[in-house]
């Protein structure tokens, strides 16, 4: 046996506060989320691809000396060189300053459409999810049924009735686009609304407004965010299609939906008009997409160890 | 001890289904004087939970009544009367990991019941109680901005003991409040919650199924099974004389800590059908002084010779 | 006595976020033929990471043994590949884990998950294979077993499923039952039915079985012998009377005085022990549970104490048996469970490196 000093056996002062300490540095959920989205390398690049997008949106217009409405007809229709790095369209306007103006109003239709979406959304399904019963039914019926009415015959009456422009447009997508937000949401809340710390609130007397907004849905967050970063390229994707049936903003404002509209019958003589808007909404649905992919996956705590 | 601070008079719990009526509370009658633990034990499906939580409203009661301090919980009550329960009567559950906000601060959560009663006026103030509940439940100050996931099971349930200490209640229940908990964390929150009963003067509804623990915090058991109390009695009475056949048989089948008592044991099976009721039904009935048995006439009669 | 399961040395991590966390940290016993092992311990212990251990049921990565070996019937379970696991998980390991919920697939008839079990390990034919579970079903006392056999899960209750679940382990006629906290989820009585269930097995098919469980009073009820863990090492070990009768650690002394008696009419206070288990990412220096011992002394918060044996049968890691450490005694309520236990050796014995 090693020869240890007799002291050695004294009895030592124990401080029975530290028994309590926590010694790691204290971790906030959303900081594990980030720490978990950073590994994922698919998912960073979509984030860099997002910001160069809305980088260029911003200062693209102002890298070149066109503006996008003025007429050149000289100039129509001109390939990509290095006076036009995009070319020209029919009416002699500069590609790349259009297609980053376009980019503007598709980024901003997009996220409207998408934020809209989300606050009614959320307030539907929540109220639906928590209250349940008769209200529940009541408030999905009605949803299902709007779910249910032809999309295009709605946009099209939209489109006769008010004019058509930005704001018409946006009223459009969101008709129905935040149905998909209000169930994903509901079952959410209808999940979480029987776990014990609701309970919890509720005994401490806590009224309906404080448990939805403090309780179930930052608790919802995860799943609100993944749908909302999926909605958005679906709503830009929604608003070059609408712009492509002759539904989109007016002339000469560009969305990358009318250029593409615009550009397609003169495909086969002039396919860069059609090339670089096309180009970018896959770009940034692609974006989108992964980020979106990445969040669920960082998000799901059956991964979190 | 001998004023009565809550009267359940035949209370019931009827919950409604596609598959028939589940009587999960059927019929409960008993007093909670001041100052007293009395303990609920049962094994699952008893309907000791659903108890806990019809008596704090959490559930509507389908019929009964529950008088704290003389007035009903139950009925048609308004917003401010309701609350007024809210601050008399709090609860602690079960789920260390289920019972707190996982997205709110623990500064927050204690504080919740502050929040909706407006019992601190200034930020500070709210703080200031914050850390003093903190401390009374045995934790550090330095735990408010830590979020629960940082925090060990018994630490957690010190946070749900420390939320429902917040409104200065009078009554607490506390539904299996150590069954997801170490065997040596249990103690450590038994006699916390024995010191606050002191200090406070304080009145618990104990519910668990370990019926040494029980024992050890309570003055009066009640047995339940199926809904109903089928004994009730002051706990060392309970251990020394259980008199109900169901109570002898789950006091024979809890495995003690001593080897030379489990070689020699002897289990108890209870079979509902040796009671020979013949459609009467079994009532509460005293066979001794504070002692009541669930039972027949005839039962009646052989219990007390 | 024959060895079946000899572990020596076993140590195991698990890489996280966090860093690695050294879940088992030099562990070594053994269990003999047709005997109850119980490892006790609580959340954190390494109770539970054991025993997957043994059965390499833990995904490497994360986790890795970065020491150790398990000899079963003089094989090494370390060593072996996934491929030869699978022929030893279910034929001479048999396991029964705590959920009987999740442990059986909900869409499968009852006895055709039987049937796999004993259809993987023996070439028998799909008639056969359902006549066992019948004959399991029958073994584990479920009544009309005929009918049964073709029922799913959902349609059995808690107890009954975890009978299933006994079925589907004891299907091959394991040498080996690892039962992990096989009746926590239980009630008090159906406990008592299960515990009475897996001994009367045992003595029919002398099957020898670690039982791992946080309650001494399951553990006083099936145990032969016990291991006691805390923070990744097993910190006292010997017969089931040895531990309850005549316990040396500070740390059993304390899981053993925070249980209220059944009969003890004294109000004194429950002695618990303050604080919770160490972080195993950084295990602290000396013994582990030095920080929550209320007979810590100096060398406990500087070296690990070393193995001693108390008798053939008995060891316990702490210093406090230590020729220089002071007598101390334990609290109230062990005392009082204190008796005579016998061939005690007159001063414990140190214990070499390799744990016998």
């Amino acid at each position: 046996m090693q020869q240890i000093p007799k002291d050695m056996f004294e009895p030592a002062s124990v401080d029975l506060s530290e028994a309590e300490k926590i010694s790691r540095p204290s971790l906030s959920f959303w900081k594990d989320v980030r720490l978990r989205f950073r590994e994922n390398k698919l998912a960073m690049f979509g984030v860099i691809l997002l910001i160069l997008i809305v980088f260029m949106a911003i200062f693209g217009p102002m890298m070149t000396k066109y503006d996008y409405a003025t007429n050149d007809l000289v100039n129509a229709n001109k390939p990509p060189s290095s006076e036009h790095w995009f070319g020209t369209d029919d009416l002699g306007r500069d590609v790349f300053t259009r297609t980053w103006e376009g980019a503007r109003i598709s980024l901003f239709i997009g996220l409207s459409a998408a934020l809209i979406d989300l606050f009614i959304g959320v307030v539907w399904g929540s109220i639906s999810g928590y209250r349940g019963g008769r209200t529940d039914e009541v408030m999905m019926r009605f949803a299902d049924i709007l779910y249910g009415v032809p999309y295009l015959l709605l946009v099209i009456l939209l489109m006769v009735v008010f004019d058509q422009g930005l704001g018409t447009m946006i009223i459009a997508m969101t008709l129905t686009g935040w149905i998909n937000m209000a169930r994903i949401v509901r079952g959410q809340v209808m999940q979480l609304k029987n776990q014990e710390y609701v309970m919890a609130s509720q005994t401490l007397g806590a009224n309906t407004n404080r448990i939805l907004f403090k309780h179930l849905i930052p608790n919802s967050m995860g799943q609100i965010l993944v749908t909302m970063t999926l909605t958005i390229p679906s709503a830009i994707f929604t608003e070059a299609f609408l712009s492509y049936l002759g539904l989109g903003v007016p002339a000469p404002l560009a969305s990358w939906g009318t250029m593409a509209s615009d550009a397609l019958p003169a495909l086969e003589y002039y396919p860069w008009r059609l090339f670089f808007p096309a180009t970018f909404i896959c770009l940034t649905i692609l974006a989108f997409n992964v980020v979106g992919d990445g969040l669920r996956d960082a998000l799901d705590p059956k991964l979190r160890k | 001890m001998t004023d009565k601070l809550l009267e359940i008079k035949g209370l019931k719990q009827h919950f409604f289904t596609s598959k028939g009526t589940i009587k999960a509370v059927d019929g409960l009658t008993f007093d909670i004087f001041r100052g007293e633990t009395l303990g609920l034990v049962g094994e699952s499906g008893c309907g000791k939970s659903t108890t806990g939580r019809t008596i704090i409203r959490l559930y509507n009661a389908t019929s009964g009544e529950v008088l704290f301090n003389g007035e009903n919980v139950h009925g048609r009550k308004s917003r401010s009367e309701l609350k007024k329960f809210n601050r008399k009567m709090q609860m602690i559950f079960q789920d260390p990991y289920a019972s707190l906000n996982p997205r709110m601060t623990v500064a927050d959560i204690i504080a919740e019941g502050i929040d909706i009663h407006g019992l601190a006026k200034t930020k500070k103030e709210r703080m200031a109680k914050v850390h003093e509940l903190l401390e009374t439940v045995g934790l550090n100050k330095e735990h408010a901005n830590r979020y629960p996931h940082e925090f060990s099971g018994g630490q957690r349930q010190r946070i749900g003991i420390a939320r429902a200490l917040a409104v200065e209640p009078d009554f607490i229940i506390a539904d299996e409040p150590i069954s997801a908990l170490d065997v040596s964390i249990q103690a450590q929150v038994v006699n916390l919650m024995k010191k606050l009963q002191r200090e406070r003067g304080l009145t618990y509804l104990f519910i668990a199924h370990d019926l040494s623990m029980v024992k050890y915090i309570s003055d009066r058991i009640g047995v339940m099974y199926r809904g109903k109390i089928v004994e009730l009695a002051p706990s060392d009475e309970l251990y020394r004389n259980p008199v109900h056949p169901y109570t002898k048989a789950l006091l024979s089948a809890i495995p003690l800590p001593d080897p030379d008592s489990e070689k020699t044991r002897q289990r108890k099976i209870y079979d509902p059908s040796i009671h020979d009721y013949n459609g009467e039904e079994p009532e509460l009935r005293e066979v001794s002084p504070g002692h009541y048995v669930s039972c027949s006439q005839a039962e009646f009669a052989t219990y007390t010779t | 006595m024959s060895r079946l399961l000899e572990v020596k040395n076993l140590a195991v991590s698990f890489k996280t976020y966090g860093g690695e966390v050294q879940a088992i940290r030099g562990v070594n016993f053994h269990l003999n033929k047709g005997e109850t092992l119980a490892i006790v311990g609580e959340s954190g212990s390494g109770k539970s990471v054991t025993s997957q251990t043994i059965m390499r049921l833990i995904p490497m990565p994360p986790g890795r043994i970065k020491s150790g070996e398990m000899l079963f019937d003089g094989i090494d379970l370390a060593k072996k590949t996934d491929k030869e696991m699978e022929a030893i998980r279910g034929k001479d390991i048999g396991m029964i884990f705590q959920d009987p919920m999740t442990s059986l697939n909900p869409t499968m008839k009852v006895g055709a998950q039987i049937g796999e079990v004993v259809i993987k390990h023996s070439k028998v034919s799909k008639a056969e294979a359902k006549k066992r579970a019948v004959e399991l079903l029958t073994l584990v006392g479920i009544p009309f077993p005929e009918q049964r056999v073709n029922q799913y899960p959902h349609e059995f209750s808690g107890g009954m499923r975890q009978r299933v679940v006994i079925a589907m382990a004891l299907a091959s006629n394991p040498k080996l039952l690892i039962a992990d906290e096989p009746t926590t989820a239980l009630d008090v009585t159906i406990q008592a039915q299960i515990l009475e269930l897996m001994k009367d097995i045992q003595k029919k098919t002398d099957t020898s079985i670690i039982f791992i469980t946080h309650d001494l009073g399951v553990v006083a009820n099936v145990a032969d012998r016990v291991a006691v863990m805390y923070a990744g090492q097993i910190v006292e070990m010997g017969t089931v009377d040895e531990v309850f009768y005549d316990p040396k650690h500070p740390y059993t002394w304390g899981l053993l005085a925070s249980m209220p008696s059944l009969d003890n009419e004294a109000e004194e206070e429950l002695a618990a022990i303050p604080g919770t288990p160490p972080d195993l990412t950084n295990p602290p220096k000396g013994d582990a549970f030095a920080a929550r011992n209320p007979y810590a002394m100096k060398i406990d918060f500087e070296q690990e104490p070393p193995m001693f044996k108390i008798s053939d049968t008995h060891y316990a890691k702490t210093w406090l048996l230590h020729p220089d450490a002071p007598k101390v005694a334990p609290p109230a309520s062990v005392q009082r469970r204190l008796r005579k236990v016998d061939n005690v050796y007159s001063t414990p014995v140190l214990v070499a490196k390799d744990g016998e």
